[in-house]
């Protein structure tokens, strides 16, 4: 007969029957959160790409401090982008006397994307424009016009030129947020440029060729340039330019990964207990086929079609789910990601069938190959009970899905492989200890009397399936704790990376003679007296014995590093938010030997190491130390940091300014003008903006995270669900042959209770082990937080486990004592 | 193949069945012979555990002997790997089963229906319609198993064993499980449409029934693993 026939009618069939019910709640389950995750960092991703673009007035920029060869231009050109240079430089302006400004000359198409925003005298709201200034006129900020006295329509001195102040500036979009951009700027047409006469061919000018067009133009671009970049050249990508959000965004996505491989590990094993019960229910349906001449390859086709035609269905039905669970969650995100988002690519539907296949397959395929091997004699001999999956291909082939699977959701090999390694070690502990301690409640079974020893008896007389059941509940358990875990401790942790009082302010140009009034009036102010850090310049001239010259990395951000001049301070502590990472710290304070301390990832990028002798060039002598420790600094802690620190005896006869950053609520910001007027030549720096942004995509992401922990809740109970379900058929006919023997409901009902409740509280405590080991390797070595044992958690997963599972598994199984127990003796049909 | 076995559609010759299990080797059944002709009704009778049901499984093909022979519709059972006794089993061989055995996610005219799919009978919803009409249960074929009493349970699993026209048909105990008038009604059936199939299929029936004995062609008691004839 035709196979496919057999196979849509059995599939409709089993469907009506409701013997495909649980399996499938476990697949749509998986399928949604995949595709749901899947579906809204797509468009996240897409979204915070556009943000960025903006952010660099463009989807590509290329950056040089030489001029860029004009192949770039060209080939950009040639594939149909748009494109637009910059020249960026320091220069002095003359109005009734001379300024330093930063210059940015730009071209009429500038920018690319993203709006420049003006404004038409100093008072007067700004509007967007599309384009730069015209020829022969300049916009300039306005702090420009008040620092020169000038007013719009005035000129200004530019080099040999004099151009008209046509506008006030008031955004750019690619005016970058260093907090040392301190000169006025001013954006000039690049074709006054040459008359101006201010760039010669050793000028310090930054170039920038910015690109913009469709985004597969782009990728193709990007791979053809990223190839032939000289040296001395950056690519930046949309996506790379918001460096303050970059360790916000990736934990995020980290998160949402973890979230979605717990719900597919914990779904699937929802999936092969679920599996299992299918077996057992269909084991005389096939062992009747065969009596009635189904032969075995039929059979095979006829059974792995029908879980194909399953999986695909319920995959769609996942994925379906997991469209409406991303618009839900994205929902919930409009006022960060705006409700304008960039429309989903269909691959997350994909994602989700290829991921629902495997699932299905890896799990549930191999207790199917072992059904198509149903011995026909079993219709007339019951007593050859269910086919026995072979442990080796059971594994084998749940192991290689779950592989296949955690390496490519994780998106990451190091989060895949130790995510992996973490499962097949749990489960291989979880099964084994799950064998010891059932066999050790066979013993107490011996001991015990009535109720006690047919509840622990029942838990010990199929120790295969109990462990399979307990496996299965400690698994459902071990993600409900792990949400905890990760909810309570985890986010917290991470929301605490930017506490509330993160400072919002800093001040910079503080002059050692203003250090101590500085001090005062903070302090009259109410505000915590913050730590004042020197601050002195030095270039790095030395490391060791080797000169330090730009030309000498190929690295664009070591050659900057070289080509600069460094920040560096000095101290007789490490600032709280550094943590040693090779080396010491100077001990004796402020009688320490000259010695410096490194930010480790500088150090990495410039090639030092523990040990060599730094010289820097500073006020026009030497200066040089060992570097004796090397440091990790959380940039994100928005604290006052330096890369390099000097022990006090190298830097504290330097000429130095002080630079300190403290915490303003809103409502005091009457404190700041105080401060400027006291101290005028002390720079305010307002990063709250920037701040509030960081603490908002951490709240968001943190509220992402949680939305996807619900599947992943909806998983572990599932898990749960099908543990208790994998137990009925056997328990069925037990019971009407207990029940038949005399046993009364009360009796039973509290055997089952026994069972339950010892079955909740061993996966309750392995459960507990697990979560909190889990956790600290999730804290310490993926998300590197910090991270606190939790006792709590062991009280609520041990107790509340064999309460839970001890009420849940009683009452699900309830029922079969209320039939009359010849029904159960007579089988399933009656 | 002997001229014996080419004119019998079930033939067993030197028989022997000898299971190993913790408690030592035990033989169930030893050097036993059986033909078994077109349109005989045989019935095997013994005590429980005397090995009958092992007999009907290792007749149908159902199990390996560990000695002698088994023929079947003139092949050989015992050389046939388990796909040439399934392809076999199609078409040749019905089964009626103490417990029924419906596929319970089928209804009643799917499950008559199966083997006759199986075999890639052209007609076969026309033949299993008119196989459960014959078993009175036209106007149940769309219902499952489960809202079917055991009676009609086992009346199914007749037109299911006779809507291929078999040419042998196999029941292990199939009044086992029904109470006496069922019973009777039951074992009507299965005589009657051995005759009306007009196929002259061959009826081997287990059972503890005498009554159900007494209609048939033949006897033979079990006993010590062996069969013997009944007067």
């Amino acid at each position: 007969m035709n196979a496919w026939c057999l196979t849509l009618r059995l599939l409709r069939q089993d469907w009506r029957s409701g013997e495909l019910y649980l399996l499938s709640a476990a697949l749509v389950l998986t399928v949604a959160a995949i595709t749901a995750v899947g579906f809204f960092t797509d468009r996240v991703e897409a979204t915070l790409e556009r943000q960025g673009s903006a952010l660099i007035a463009a989807d590509l920029a290329l950056e040089s401090s030489r001029p860029l060869d004009v192949r770039f231009a060209d080939a950009a050109q040639a594939r149909g982008l748009r494109t637009a240079r910059t020249l960026e430089f320091r220069s002095v302006v003359m109005g009734e006397r001379p300024q330093l400004v930063l210059m940015k000359a730009v071209d009429p198409d500038y920018p690319l994307r993203g709006r420049l925003r003006i404004g038409e005298a100093l008072d007067a709201p700004d509007r967007p424009v599309e384009s730069g200034p015209p020829a022969g006129e300049v916009w300039v900020e306005s702090r420009l016009l008040r620092l020169l006295d000038l007013r719009i329509g005035d000129s200004l001195g530019v080099g040999e030129s004099r151009l008209r102040i046509g506008a006030i500036l008031t955004d750019e979009p690619d005016q970058g947020r260093s907090f040392f951009n301190i000169a006025p700027r001013v954006l000039m047409n690049r074709a006054d440029l040459d008359a101006t006469g201010l760039i010669g061919p050793a000028s310090r000018v930054t170039h920038r060729l910015l690109i913009a067009g469709a985004a597969t133009a782009i990728d193709a671009y990007r791979d053809w340039a990223g190839s032939r970049l000289a040296a001395n050249v950056t690519l930046t990508d949309a996506l790379e330019a918001r460096p303050e959000f970059g360790s916000a965004v990736e934990r995020a996505s980290r998160f949402l990964h973890l979230a979605t491989l717990v719900t597919l590990l914990v779904a699937g094993a929802a999936i092969a207990l679920a599996s299992q019960r299918l077996v057992e229910r269909q084991t005389d349906a096939v062992a009747v086929m065969r009596c009635l001449g189904a032969p075995r390859h039929l059979l095979m086709r006829v059974l792995i079609g029908r879980l194909v035609l399953f999986g695909l269905g319920a995959s769609l039905i996942g994925c379906l789910l997991g469209w409406l669970g991303q618009a839900g969650l994205l929902a919930a995100l409009a006022d960060w990601l705006g409700t304008d988002l960039p429309p989903a690519s269909p691959a997350p539907v994909l994602v989700g069938l290829a991921t629902g296949l495997i699932t299905l397959l890896g799990f549930a395929v191999p207790p199917l190959i072992q059904l198509a091997r149903v011995p026909p004699l079993r219709a007339i001999r019951r007593d050859l009970g269910t086919p026995r999956v072979s442990a080796a291909l059971a594994l084998g082939a749940a192991g290689l899905a779950l592989a296949l699977l955690i390496l490519w959701q994780a998106q990451d090999l190091e989060l895949g492989l130790k995510l992996l390694g973490g499962v097949l070690a749990t489960l291989l502990a979880l099964i084994g200890v799950v064998l010891l301690l059932v066999r050790l409640a066979g013993r107490l079974a011996g001991r015990a009397r009535g109720v006690w020893r047919l509840g622990l008896a029942a838990l010990t007389r199929r120790p295969g399936a109990a462990v399979l059941q307990i496996a299965g509940f400690g698994i459902g358990i071990l993600a409900l704790l792990l949400l905890a875990v990760v909810r309570v401790d985890l986010l917290e942790s991470w929301r605490e990376t930017v506490p509330e009082g993160a400072p919002n302010y800093f001040l910079i140009n503080i002059q050692p003679h203003e250090v101590e009034p500085l001090r005062t009036f903070l302090n009259e102010a109410g505000i915590a007296t913050p730590e004042l850090h020197p601050m002195i310049s030095g270039r790095l001239t030395r490391i060791g014995e080797h000169a330090v010259e730009p030309s000498d990395y190929d690295n664009p951000r070591a050659e900057r590093l070289a080509s600069r001049e460094f920040n560096l301070s000095y101290g007789t502590e490490p600032q709280p938010d550094n943590r040693i990472v090779a080396g010491r710290w100077w001990s004796q304070g402020a009688e320490a030997a000259p010695q410096f301390s490194v930010e480790s990832g500088i150090a990495e990028t410039l090639g030092i190491a523990l040990g060599d002798e730094l010289t820097f060039w500073v006020s026009g002598h030497e200066v040089s130390g060992p570097v004796t420790s090397l440091r990790e600094v959380r940039w994100d802690s928005f604290n006052v940091n330096f890369f390099v620190v000097a022990s006090p005896a190298l830097l504290r006869n330097e000429a130095a300014t002080f630079i300190t950053s403290f915490h303003l609520p809103a409502e005091r910001e009457a404190v700041i003008a105080e401060l400027a007027r006291r101290f005028p030549s002390v720079t305010t720096l307002d990063v709250e903006a920037i701040l509030g942004q960081v603490r908002q995509v951490i709240d968001r992401g943190v509220l992402a995270v949680e939305y996807v922990f619900l599947f992943t809740l909806g998983a572990g109970l599932l898990v749960m669900y099908a543990g208790i379900q994998a137990s009925l058929e056997q328990r069925r006919s037990e019971h009407g042959i207990l029940r038949t023997l005399g046993a009364g409901r009360r009796t039973l009902l509290s055997s089952l209770a026994v069972e339950f409740t010892a079955a909740g509280l061993l996966a309750g405590l392995l459960a507990s082990v697990f979560a909190e080991a889990t956790g600290w390797l999730l804290a310490e070595q993926i998300f590197e937080l910090e991270f606190g044992f939790n006792p709590g958690l062991w009280a609520v997963g041990v107790l509340g486990s064999g309460l839970a599972i001890g009420l849940a598994g009683t009452l699900a199984t309830y029922p079969l004592l209320i039939h009359p127990p010849l029904r159960a003796l007579r089988g399933g049909n009656s | 193949m002997s001229d014996q076995a080419a004119s019998a559609v079930s033939q067993a010759i030197g028989l022997g069945k000898h299971v190993t299990g913790p408690a030592g080797g035990l033989t169930i059944l030893a050097g036993l012979n059986l033909e078994i002709y077109a349109g005989e009704a045989v019935a095997i009778l013994g005590a429980s555990g005397s090995g009958k049901s092992t007999l009907l499984g290792l007749l149908a093909g159902l199990d390996d002997p560990t000695d002698g022979e088994v023929w079947l519709c003139g092949r050989r059972v015992d050389r046939l790997d388990e796909d040439g006794r399934a392809e076999l089993r199609a078409g040749q061989v019905g089964f009626v089963f103490q417990n029924f055995q419906l596929l319970p996610t089928l209804t009643a005219r799917e499950n008559v229906l199966l083997p006759l799919e199986l075999t890639g009978t052209p007609d076969a919803a026309r033949r299993a319609d008119e196989a459960l009409n014959r078993v009175g249960l036209s106007a149940r074929a769309g219902h499952y198993p489960r809202q079917l009493s055991g009676g009609e349970q086992q009346r199914v699993a007749i037109a299911r064993a006779y809507a291929p026209r078999p040419a042998v048909l196999f029941a292990d105990e199939p009044t086992g499980n029904l109470d006496q008038t069922t019973g009777e009604h039951i074992i009507d059936l299965l005589l009657d449409l051995r005759q009306e199939t007009g196929t002259g299929a061959a009826l081997v029936l287990v059972t503890h029934d005498p009554r159900l004995a007494e209609r048939c062609d033949r006897r033979l008691r079990m006993h010590d693993g062996r069969l013997e004839p009944l007067a």
